[in-house]
């Protein structure tokens, strides 16, 4: 343990899911979650301080036991890991914020099966000390958080011309009070969030050169 | 010990299972009392959405003890009978039978008077609905409505806890001349029934829309003594 804590490989650990390999718009996972719950800003914010939660204490817990857990049964130990955080982060959800909670429904419960978390756990927890794993985690669900809150924040902005709740567009504006805008209805919709994932791994793509296939 | 054997995997998974059951049961006993809060809370929002009051969860409580003057319960003979209005579970009392059935009422008092908020449930596509109307003094006109449900389809039977869909109900009655109890009627387009006793439904939530008729005309009826009662 000579390496010191923040290390440039310990801080590549964090910082490469945010940009190079992003979990959502690099390999493609925990789209669904991605498409809904990004209606809004705040149930997007939660989702990903949910999963950052989640998946940082799974990849400790799974590196902490990493030497103990038997080799035929070690999907099943890192299910029951997640699953158990997951009910963890529901019941505090529904004890301090219920209106999120009842937003977010059934989608908490579907963080168990946000392959970004199994693969994580699988691809680095299972092989790597506490710390690392720690950082690794914070920097996927980070990666995977980003885009979550632009997505929601897109779509809550054009689709309801609010943010967190509080309007954004003056009421003015609107073209029932004899102004020139509209709500995009569209907006509000899965489907779109779709295309705003779509835009952004366009952007994202055209300024990371390393990401630009042959 | 040999990490691959049998019974290393056993000892393994039954020690983790526990472990992970006494935290979950622990943390879950620990949190209890604030959801059950929490749910308090939302229900008493919902009763006063039904008399058209808005409520934070902040002020819900509070406002709820200045408007809700009176809370009892009475059988399907019309009479008030003993129970706590507030804790009340419907889903139970649809269980028994017609004559031990308890139907909550809440009195509330607001700027166009005393309205009366009769609790409702039923069930949607997918799982149960349920909501609150609140009815005049004559205890025929609606004064207002809030549904809510469980899981119905977002964009499509989700629609009825809006706004748009709750609206119309205002000013509904569910009586007709004769003094016949008719419920509301939830129609697809092209259907016709008498404006004063029907309201639109929703595209694309037919049976949910239904649902909601079915629920309105059996809880009304389960009424019916109490508000004919009432009404004289």
């Amino acid at each position: 343990m000579s390496e010191p804590l923040f290390s440039k490989k310990n801080i590549k650990l964090l910082s490469d899911p945010i940009n190079d390999s992003n979990p959502i718009t690099v390999q493609v996972l925990g789209i669904c979650s991605a498409l809904a719950v990004t209606a809004q800003l705040k149930p997007s914010i939660v989702m990903a301080i949910s999963v950052t939660a989640v998946l940082a204490l799974a990849n400790v817990i799974v590196s902490l036991l990493r030497n103990t857990i038997p080799n035929r049964i070690r999907i099943i130990v890192q299910l029951v890991i997640i699953a158990a955080l997951v009910i963890l982060v529901d019941q505090v959800l529904k004890a301090f914020v219920y209106d999120v909670s009842k937003q977010l429904s059934v989608f908490v419960g579907l963080i168990i099966t946000n392959c970004i978390i199994m693969g994580r756990l699988e691809a680095f927890a299972l092989g790597n000390r506490p710390w690392q794993s720690f950082l690794d985690g914070i920097g996927n669900a980070a990666g995977y958080g980003v885009i979550l809150i632009i997505v929601g924040f897109f779509r809550e902005l054009l689709g309801s011309g609010s943010l967190l709740g509080y309007n954004i567009i003056p009421e003015s504006w609107y073209i029932a009070n004899g102004g020139f805008y509209e709500n995009n209805g569209l907006m509000v919709l899965s489907p779109m969030a779709l295309i705003v994932v779509g835009i952004i791994i366009w952007v994202q793509r055209g300024r990371n050169r390393k990401l630009i296939e042959d | 010990m040999d990490r691959n054997g049998n019974t290393y995997t056993f000892i393994y998974a039954a020690v983790m299972v526990i472990l992970v059951a006494a935290v979950l049961a622990s943390v879950s006993m620990a949190l209890k009392p604030l959801q059950q809060k929490n749910v308090e809370i939302e229900k008493k929002q919902n009763i006063l959405a039904s008399v058209n009051i808005e409520s934070s969860a902040e002020n819900a409580e509070k406002l709820y003890a200045e408007k809700i003057v009176n809370e009892y319960v009475v059988n399907v003979n019309g009479e008030q009978a003993e129970g706590d209005a507030f804790t009340t579970d419907l889903k139970k009392e649809r269980a028994k039978d017609a004559q031990d059935m308890l139907l909550p009422v809440f009195e509330c008092q607001t700027e166009d008077g005393l309205k009366y908020v009769l609790p409702v449930r039923g069930a949607g596509l997918w799982g149960p609905i349920w909501g609150y109307i609140s009815l005049n003094e004559d205890m025929n006109t609606i004064y207002g409505a809030n549904f809510d449900h469980e899981g119905e389809t977002p964009g499509l039977g989700a629609e009825i806890s809006s706004t748009p869909f709750e609206e119309p109900f205002k000013g509904k009655t569910i009586f007709d001349e004769s003094g016949n109890l008719v419920s509301i009627s939830v129609l697809k387009s092209g259907q016709v029934a008498p404006e004063e006793h029907s309201v639109d439904g929703i595209s694309g939530g037919t049976i949910t829309s239904k649902g909601l008729e079915k629920m309105l005309q059996d809880d009304f009826s389960s009424y019916k003594e109490f508000l004919i009662k009432k009404k004289s």
